[in-house]
C-alpha cells in the first residue's frame, strides 16, 4: 500500500505546487521589494515553459530505466506485467479514459448545476448541495468505489460514476464562486442597459468566472487521473493494476514503473490545465 | 403647459415584501425634455430607488411610468432600458471587454452594422474628451477613475438615447477631477439636450447639474421640487433649509448675472485731464469714497480715493491705486462678489467686451436682487398654494 500512497501524494503534490506557482503572479505585484529578475521569470511564465522539460527529463529517466531492467532475462512476473503493448499502453489508455470521461462529466454536470446555484430563485439551496457534494469528496474514494460498485456492478461506468462525483465538489464550487465574485456593479450596468440575464449570464458573468472555474476543473483533472488509480479495484482497470501486481508480487521495477507512469500522466495534465488557465484567461483581467 | 412630459411618474410605490413601509411611497413626478432633473436628499431617503424605478430595475409595486405619453409601467423591461442611458457610481466597465467593445454594448444589442458601430465609438470618445486612437483598444483596468466614468458616459450614450438616468456618477471622483467632469457634462448637455434624472446626496452638486432640483425626505416624499435659484432663494421649511445648509443666499448669487439688462448704479469717473476738483464734488454728491479714473477708451484704470483728489493738482495714470477687480458683463453675482473682496473700493467694475466701463456693482445691488428674488420666489409659492 506504500506505493499507492506515495502515488497518491504526488500527484496531490502537482496540484499543490503549481497552483502555488500559478497564484504568485497575482500577488508578486503587490508584494514589495521582489528582485527584478524574479518578477521577469514570473511575468514570462518561466515555470509554464520549465514544466514540459522536468515531464520529459522525468519521462527520459523512466524509459532508461525501464531498458535497463532488460525485461527479455529478468523475473516472469516482471516481463509479462511490464509488457508495453499488452500491458502498459492498455493499462494507460484505460486511465486516460477513465480520467477523461469523468472530468468532462463533472464539468458537464458542475458548471450548470452552478449556474444554476447562483440564480436568485434556487440561491438558497446553493449551501444545501455544496454539503452533499462536500460529503462526496469526504467519503474516502475506496468507500465510494465500493458502494457504487455494489450499485452498479463492475466496470468502467461504475468508475467513472464514482469519480464524478468524488471530483464534482472542486468545480461546482468554483463555479459557484466565480460567478459570485463577479463585480455585483458590473451586472448592475449590464442590466442597466437593457442585456437580458441570459446575454449577461454568458457575455458578463461566465467569460468573468473563467478563471476560477478554469482552476476548479484543473483540481478535478488531477483528483480523477489520482483517483483512477484505484479502478483497478471494481474491473476497471488503468495503471493501478500494474502498480497492484507490483505491491503483491513484491516487484518493486513493476511498483515504480507504475507509479512513474501515473506521476508523469498527471504532471503533464497539470501542466496542460495550467496552460489553459493563462491563455483561456480573458483579456483585461 | 401643453405638451406631455417626457417622464412621469405618477403615485408610484415601492413596498418590498415584509417591510411594513414603502420605500417609495406615493410618488409623482414629471420631467420635461431636454432637462437635467435631479434627485437630491440624505442616504436612505430611497432617491436611488426612485431612479431606478424609471427604468424599472426595480419593479414598482403600484402607480404608473409613462414616457411621452406611453405606459411603460409593464413593457418589456429589458427593451425599456435600452432606450434609456444608464451611469452608475462604480462605473461598471465590462472588464474583460475593450473601451470600444463596452461603449458599443447597446448599438450591437440593437444590431447596428459593425461600420456605424466603430464610427459611433469614435465619436463618442471624442465627445467625451478621450482620444479614440489611444483609448479604443485599452481595456478598463488601465484607466483612471475620471477616465472610467468618461467611458461610462460614453458607453451610456451608446445608442443615442433620449433618456439618461445618472445614480450619483460622480461620486466616487475625486473632487478637481468631478468638478472638471461636471463642467463638462454640461457643456455636453447644451449640445445634446437629453432629459437627465440624476441623483447625487451633494447639494452643491444638485445646485450646479440642475436645472431643476428635487429635494426628497423619507420615502421619496418630495419636500420641494423647483429651480435652484427659488429653491435657495425660499426653501418651503426646515427639513430644506437644513438639507441647503448654511451660505445658501451665497450659493444664490451664481443664478443671477450681470448683463446689460442689469441696470447698476452711476459712479462718479473722470479721465486724466478732468479736473480734480469737480471730480471730488461729484464723490461727494455720489458719497462715494472713490472716483474711478478712466482712460480715452472708457477702460477704468485706478480707483482714486477723495484724499488723492483733494492733495492732487491734476491727476496722472499712475495716482491712487490700481482698479483689479473686473468682471465682464455677463458674470455671475457670486464673481462679482469675490471682486468686491478684493477691491480697494468695495466695489466690482463690470466692463464690456472692448474692456470699457458698463458700471459698477455694490453691496447694495446685491442686496437688492437678493431680497427681490425672495419676494419672488415667495409669491410664486403663494401663488401655488393659492391656486390648489
Amino acid at each position: 500500500m506504500s506505493g499507492l500512497t506515495s502515488v497518491r501524494a504526488r500527484t496531490g503534490d502537482a496540484g499543490t505546487t503549481t497552483d502555488g506557482r500559478d497564484r504568485d503572479p497575482g500577488s508578486g505585484s503587490a508584494a514589495p521589494a521582489e528582485p527584478s529578475w524574479l518578477a521577469r521569470a514570473r511575468s514570462k511564465h518561466l515555470g509554464l515553459k520549465l514544466a514540459p522539460v522536468g515531464i520529459a527529463l522525468l519521462a527520459l529517466a523512466l524509459f532508461l530505466y525501464y531498458r535497463s531492467l532488460g525485461l527479455g532475462d529478468s523475473v516472469i512476473q516482471q516481463s509479462s506485467s511490464l509488457q508495453w503493448s499488452t500491458k502498459l499502453w492498455p493499462q494507460l489508455v484505460q486511465h486516460l479514459t477513465i480520467a477523461l470521461w469523468s472530468t468532462v462529466l463533472v464539468v458537464v454536470v458542475a458548471v450548470p448545476l452552478g449556474i444554476a446555484l447562483t440564480r436568485p430563485p434556487l440561491r438558497r439551496f446553493g449551501p444545501a448541495i455544496v454539503t452533499v457534494a462536500n460529503s462526496g469528496q469526504a467519503l474516502p474514494a475506496y468507500g465510494l468505489l465500493i458502494i457504487f460498485l455494489a450499485m452498479l456492478g463492475q466496470g468502467l461506468r461504475t468508475v467513472v460514476v464514482a469519480l464524478v462525483l468524488y471530483a464534482l465538489l472542486p468545480v461546482l464550487r468554483n463555479t459557484m464562486v466565480g460567478l459570485d465574485g463577479v463585480d455585483r456593479s458590473v451586472i448592475e450596468a449590464g442590466r442597466g442597459m437593457g442585456m437580458t440575464r441570459w446575454r449577461v449570464l454568458t457575455r458578463i458573468e461566465l467569460p468573468l468566472a473563467v478563471p476560477v472555474i478554469l482552476a476548479g476543473v484543473r483540481v478535478a483533472m488531477i483528483l480523477n487521473i489520482g483517483m483512477a488509480t484505484l479502478a483497478y479495484l471494481i474491473g476497471g482497470g488503468g495503471l493501478g493494476v500494474t502498480i497492484a501486481v507490483g505491491l503483491k508480487l513484491q516487484q518493486d521495477p513493476v511498483l515504480i514503473i507504475g507509479a512513474a507512469l501515473v506521476a508523469i500522466v498527471a504532471l503533464t495534465f497539470d501542466w496542460v490545465g495550467a496552460l489553459a488557465e493563462t491563455y483561456l484567461r480573458p483579456k483585461g483581467l | 403647459m401643453s405638451h406631455a412630459p417626457k417622464i412621469r411618474l405618477e403615485h408610484v410605490e415601492k413596498k418590498y415584501p415584509g417591510s411594513r413601509t414603502p420605500a417609495v411611497e406615493d410618488l409623482s413626478l414629471e420631467v420635461e425634455e431636454g432637462e437635467i432633473l435631479v434627485l437630491v436628499g440624505p442616504s436612505g431617503c430611497g432617491k436611488s430607488t426612485t431612479l431606478r424605478l424609471v427604468n424599472r430595475m426595480i419593479e414598482p409595486t403600484g402607480g404608473t411610468i409613462h414616457l411621452d405619453d406611453e405606459d411603460v409601467t409593464s413593457v418589456n423591461a429589458d427593451r425599456l432600458r435600452r432606450r434609456m442611458g444608464y451611469v452608475i457610481q462604480q462605473v461598471g466597465l465590462f472588464p474583460h471587454q475593450s473601451i470600444a467593445q463596452n461603449i458599443a454594448t447597446v448599438p450591437s444589442m440593437l444590431g447596428w452594422d459593425r461600420a456605424r458601430v466603430s464610427e459611433r465609438v469614435d465619436e463618442l470618445l471624442t465627445m467625451v474628451g478621450l482620444d479614440p486612437e489611444t483609448y479604443r483598444d485599452r481595456y478598463p483596468r488601465e484607466l483612471s477613475g475620471g477616465q472610467a466614468q468618461r467611458v461610462g458616459v460614453a458607453r451610456a450614450l451608446g445608442a443615442d438615447p433620449e433618456i439618461m438616468l445618472m445614480d450619483e456618477p460622480f461620486g466616487a471622483i475625486d473632487p478637481i477631477t468631478r468638478e472638471r467632469l461636471q463642467n463638462e457634462f454640461l457643456r455636453l448637455q447644451a449640445e445634446l439636450r437629453k432629459t437627465i434624472v440624476f441623483v447625487t446626496h451633494d447639494i452643491d452638486e444638485a445646485i450646479r447639474m440642475g436645472d431643476r432640483i428635487a429635494i426628497l425626505g423619507e420615502r421619496s416624499h418630495i419636500r420641494q421640487i423647483d429651480t435652484p435659484e427659488r429653491i435657495l432663494a425660499f426653501p418651503v421649511d426646515d427639513f430644506v433649509r437644513d438639507f441647503i445648509g448654511s451660505g445658501s443666499t451665497l450659493k444664490g448669487l451664481q443664478f443671477e448675472v450681470v448683463d446689460d439688462a442689469v441696470e447698476l448704479d452711476p459712479y462718479p469717473t473722470m479721465g486724466v485731464d478732468d479736473d480734480p476738483a469737480r471730480a471730488l464734488r461729484a464723490a461727494q454728491d455720489a458719497n462715494a469714497a472713490y472716483v474711478l479714473l478712466l482712460d480715452e477708451t472708457g477702460r477704468p484704470t485706478r480707483w482714486l480715493s477723495v484724499e488723492d483728489l483733494e492733495s492732487a493738482e491734476r491727476v496722472t495714470a499712475e495716482s491712487g491705486t490700481e482698479v483689479l477687480a473686473k468682471v465682464e458683463l455677463g458674470a455671475t453675482l457670486f464673481e462679482a462678489l469675490e471682486q468686491m473682496l478684493i477691491s480697494a473700493a468695495a466695489v466690482a467694475c463690470v466692463v464690456r467686451d472692448d474692456g470699457s466701463l458698463y458700471g459698477v456693482v455694490r453691496l447694495t445691488h446685491l442686496n437688492r436682487v437678493i431680497r427681490q428674488a425672495r419676494v419672488e420666489a415667495r409669491e410664486h409659492y403663494e401663488r401655488i398654494g393659492a391656486a390648489s
